[in-house]
């Protein structure tokens, strides 16, 4: 079985999870016999790791001829561009080097360069509907070049370069859903994006959501018929022991720990205001708001305002080794996200050791039980519980074992199988589509 | 007669490294040497080496009737030391001709003033050290950290024992009135406060170069007519401003450095000009009404308050923050942590958080090592929890031995203070 499947991104040129969950899920397919993948990305850098898969830039692909379906797409679909300020999922750091330049926002044509391929940034931006637009333009001649039994995408982002591919060459199309609008924006979601969306759920034969909680708001919001859409885990990649190296902790106080976009998604706010209320009870912690994000400002003036400031750090963007560097100065891992399709970090935070509260409004909560569960808007019950973690080592203790005990048992292998059950599915119902239609 | 005084203000920051939450505890080093030394270096070459030059000639050339004043903040001092001697030696050179004076100010170029009394006095106080150690002279006038007054500010430095002191002729406080007289403190009319005439010290600070400014460009003989047609009886033109207008804020290629090699010519070509020192004004003048100041003024931004430092949520917490430490850090009393406590006070730190800049952006952005306010604030919490904590160690374990490493050190402190002070009578004696 041939896949081709496209992405947004891929280690390590990450921003966000859905990077690390591409990469965890081809890891796991690897494992499967008689399957291939080809993996598209917008833009690749070189050093990704290529031995599971093949890893195909859109960047590199040669624009030979354009195919009357493209110029047909691209008619339907010039109500992509829309305004760069509405998009909800980027790189903090790039949207703000590039939000006073209007550089990208204007290039509607686009410019083939000299090799006659189309330049790609690969990073979530200002230029990021125009970048999709590209992609799917991409996706076609890609999947004209490479034979493949099933087509699967990735998040909105690659549901037009998914629908450009299966309008070539008619294979079936499973989407991923990583995350909806509705996560992305707490409810007041942009109509275009959703209508990216719902184009790619309406042609996908099949679709795969990453918990329960996404499953169904793909069936009620989004009006998908239950028996097209399954829930398949996220896992997390075991770490190895020789990326644990001793780290000098230098605070002798226990260190709580939020780390990801500091965005409305991922309810900075409700951790702010339990640190707090802990801080009134205990001089004994400090908290750590790790990563980068639109309501950073806001989460410093805010810290600043309750006068916690020097018990409340903030770490700016972590890459890489920082990552695990901040799980091994943590005693515990807070994430109180308002709406998380997923959330693979607690599991990571579990491997290294950490004991977890999560939001109930988390996937991740499906699945986990050696964890602690809150409502994120539960201010009370989250200090309660960052309390009790971080006074009473016996608590502590027990999460961390057992907890270290339960991830060690989530694995790759076993989403990829029934991913593989999904692909197999989709090309029996293809098949029988087909068969109709003759 | 009417009294021209010229006063410079010379300061560099010393700014802290990136200083991230890995580092807390691990690391108790918060300096960016590599940035200090080069701007420090590079501000050396362009400004106060060429500027300081200009001035020992003017003052030869024309016999000791030209006459400024300058307050160097003890930040410089330390990093003229380690960075640039030279720079130390050529402002030597100029205390030695007797027509420069040197004036007070805080150490570290802090804020204490609007926070503890006692800080800020001990900071003068190891300010006027400092400079009778380097240069041999003891300040007589006060200047304030971004010329910072107000009525209850005043009181404190006169019963310090300053005859007078150097503010901003601030519009809201003066309202119709000229700067161009002395004034006196509402609560102690023995301190005399002269008042900068911000249009003419802005019209060579900010406007020198800006060739949309119907003045432009200004020369000397513009400059002294502007002066001249001033009311006859109007004492003295308080012309205040950053040393580093010359050849940093304005730059060479403008034409600063000639300005101000012609502007004693052009001042001294008027009968009724001449140059003084602050010292030399007040005693030659008496002050001519009350000021009152209620509220601190300062030179800075279009406000002429403390809004720059102090006001936003960051500024505040951290300033409060800091001061909180102050009572363990006195009775600690270990050396390398007052060092470092003296250095987190300077004012540029919380200038760095300044959330208004768009009005002022230009001068705010000036060397700033940071992004945004925000990251200013975080570097700085982060580097303030790290001193935090090792007040906090040395609270619980005060080894012995680093006990009589303090009592020896302050030993030597005391020796060295001696020796200054035996070698400088002696000249005295020498020159008698």
């Amino acid at each position: 079985m041939k896949v081709l499947m496209f992405g947004w991104e891929f280690p390590p040129h990450i921003s966000g999870g859905l990077g690390t969950a591409c990469y965890g899920l081809t890891r796991g397919l690897s494992k499967i016999d008689d399957l291939d993948i080809v993996f598209v990305v917008p833009k690749t850098y070189g050093d990704e790791d290529e031995s599971k898969m093949q890893l195909v830039g859109a960047n590199s692909i040669h624009i030979n001829q354009i195919q009357k379906h493209v110029e047909n797409f691209k008619l339907r679909h010039t109500y992509l561009e829309i305004e760069s300020a509405l998009i909800p999922y980027h790189d903090p750091d790039e949207y703000y080097s590039f939000r006073n330049s209007d550089l990208f926002g204007q290039n509607k044509l686009f410019k083939v360069n000299q090799e006659g391929k189309l330049d790609f940034s690969g990073k979530y931006g200002a230029n990021l509907i125009d970048e999709i637009y590209k992609y799917a333009y991409v996706a076609s001649t890609v999947s004209m070049e490479n034979d493949h039994d099933v087509i699967h995408a990735h998040d909105w982002l690659c549901y037009p370069a998914g629908i450009a591919a299966k309008e070539v060459s008619g294979k079936p199309l499973v989407i991923h859903v990583h995350a909806t609008d509705f996560d992305r924006s707490g409810g007041s979601v942009n109509p275009k994006v959703y209508e990216i969306e719902k184009m790619g759920m309406d042609a996908a034969d099949k679709i795969i959501a990453v918990s329960n909680l996404t499953r169904n708001i793909v069936i009620e919001k989004y009006g998908q018929d239950p028996a097209k859409v399954e829930t398949v885990y996220n896992a997390v990649e075991p770490v190895s022991s020789e990326e644990k190296k001793a780290i000098k902790k230098g605070v002798k106080e226990k260190v709580v720990t939020f780390l990801g976009r500091i965005t409305m998604q991922k309810g900075p706010e409700y951790f702010i205001e339990a640190a707090y209320r802990v801080l009134k009870r205990t001089n004994d912690v400090r908290f750590v708001m790790a990563g980068s994000g639109d309501m950073l400002e806001k989460m410093v003036d805010r810290a600043a305002q309750l006068g916690i400031a020097d018990r409340f750090h903030f770490t700016g963007f972590l890459k890489g080794d920082d990552v695990f560097k901040m799980f091994a100065l943590s005693d515990l891992y807070v994430m109180p996200s308002v709406s998380e399709p997923f959330g693979i970090s607690p599991l990571e935070a579990m491997q290294s050791n950490v004991p977890v509260i999560i939001s109930k409004q988390s996937g991740v909560s499906e699945i986990l039980t050696h964890a602690i569960k809150v409502d994120y808007w539960d201010i009370d019950a989250l200090a309660d519980a960052i309390y009790g973690i971080i006074k009473y080592n016996s608590l502590s203790d027990i999460f961390k074992e057992k907890g270290k005990e339960e991830v060690d048992n989530l694995k790759w292998t076993n989403a990829a199988i029934h991913t593989h059950r999904v692909y197999t599915n989709a090309i029996q119902l293809n098949k029988n589509l087909q068969k109709v239609m003759l | 007669m009417k009294s021209i005084c010229l006063y410079f203000q010379v300061h560099q920051p010393l700014r802290l490294r990136r200083y991230r939450f890995f580092d807390i505890g691990n690391d108790h080093y918060y300096y960016d040497d590599f940035t200090n030394e080069s701007i420090m270096r590079k501000i050396a070459d362009e400004c106060y080496l060429p500027a300081n030059q200009i001035l020992l000639d003017l003052i030869k050339a024309n016999k000791k009737k030209f006459k400024v004043s300058f307050s160097i903040t003890g930040v410089a001092l330390d990093q003229f030391e380690q960075y640039a001697p030279d720079v130390i030696e050529s402002f030597k050179a100029l205390v030695n001709t007797g027509c420069v004076e040197l004036l007070a100010e805080t150490y570290s170029h802090s804020l204490a003033t609007v926070k503890n009394k006692n800080e800020f006095t001990n900071q003068v106080k190891a300010h006027s050290l400092r400079i009778y150690e380097l240069f041999g002279k003891k300040p007589k006038v006060f200047r304030n950290t971004e010329l910072i007054y107000s009525d209850e500010i005043g009181k404190i430095v006169s019963n310090m024992g300053y005859k007078a002191m150097l503010t901003e002729g601030a519009k809201h406080i003066l309202g119709w009135k000229s700067p161009n007289y002395l004034y006196c403190n509402s609560l102690n009319p023995k301190l005399k406060l002269l008042m900068r005439n911000y249009t003419l010290s802005d019209d060579i600070t900010f406007r020198f170069s800006s060739s949309g400014w119907k003045e432009w460009p200004l020369t000397t003989e513009k400059f002294a007519n502007w002066i001249n047609q001033f009311d006859e009886k109007e004492d003295v033109v308080n012309i205040f401003m950053d040393y580093e207008t010359f050849g940093e804020h304005q730059k060479k290629e403008s034409g600063i450095f000639e300005f101000l090699k012609n502007l004693p010519k052009a001042i001294l070509s008027h009968d009724n000009f001449k140059f003084a020192t602050p010292s030399e004004a007040i005693k030659e003048y008496q002050p001519i009404a009350i000021a009152h100041v209620p509220n601190a003024i300062s030179w800075a931004d279009e406000e002429r308050d403390l809004s720059a430092w102090l006001g936003n949520d960051m500024q505040d917490e951290a300033f409060n923050k800091l001061y909180e430490l102050r009572e363990d850090v006195v009775t600690l009393n270990n050396q390398q942590l007052l060092k470092d406590w003296n250095y987190l006070q300077s004012s540029d730190h919380f200038y760095y958080m300044c959330t208004k800049f768009f009005s002022d952006g230009d001068l705010h952005s000036y060397f700033n090592p940071y992004n945004s306010p925000y990251d200013a604030f975080i570097n700085y919490m982060n580097v303030l929890s790290d001193f935090q904590i090792r007040i906090n160690e040395l609270k619980t374990e005060v080894k012995p031995v680093e006990n009589h490493q303090t009592e020896l050190d302050k030993k030597d402190e005391i020796i060295a203070r001696f020796k200054t002070e035996i070698s400088h009578l002696k000249k005295q004696f020498q020159q008698a």
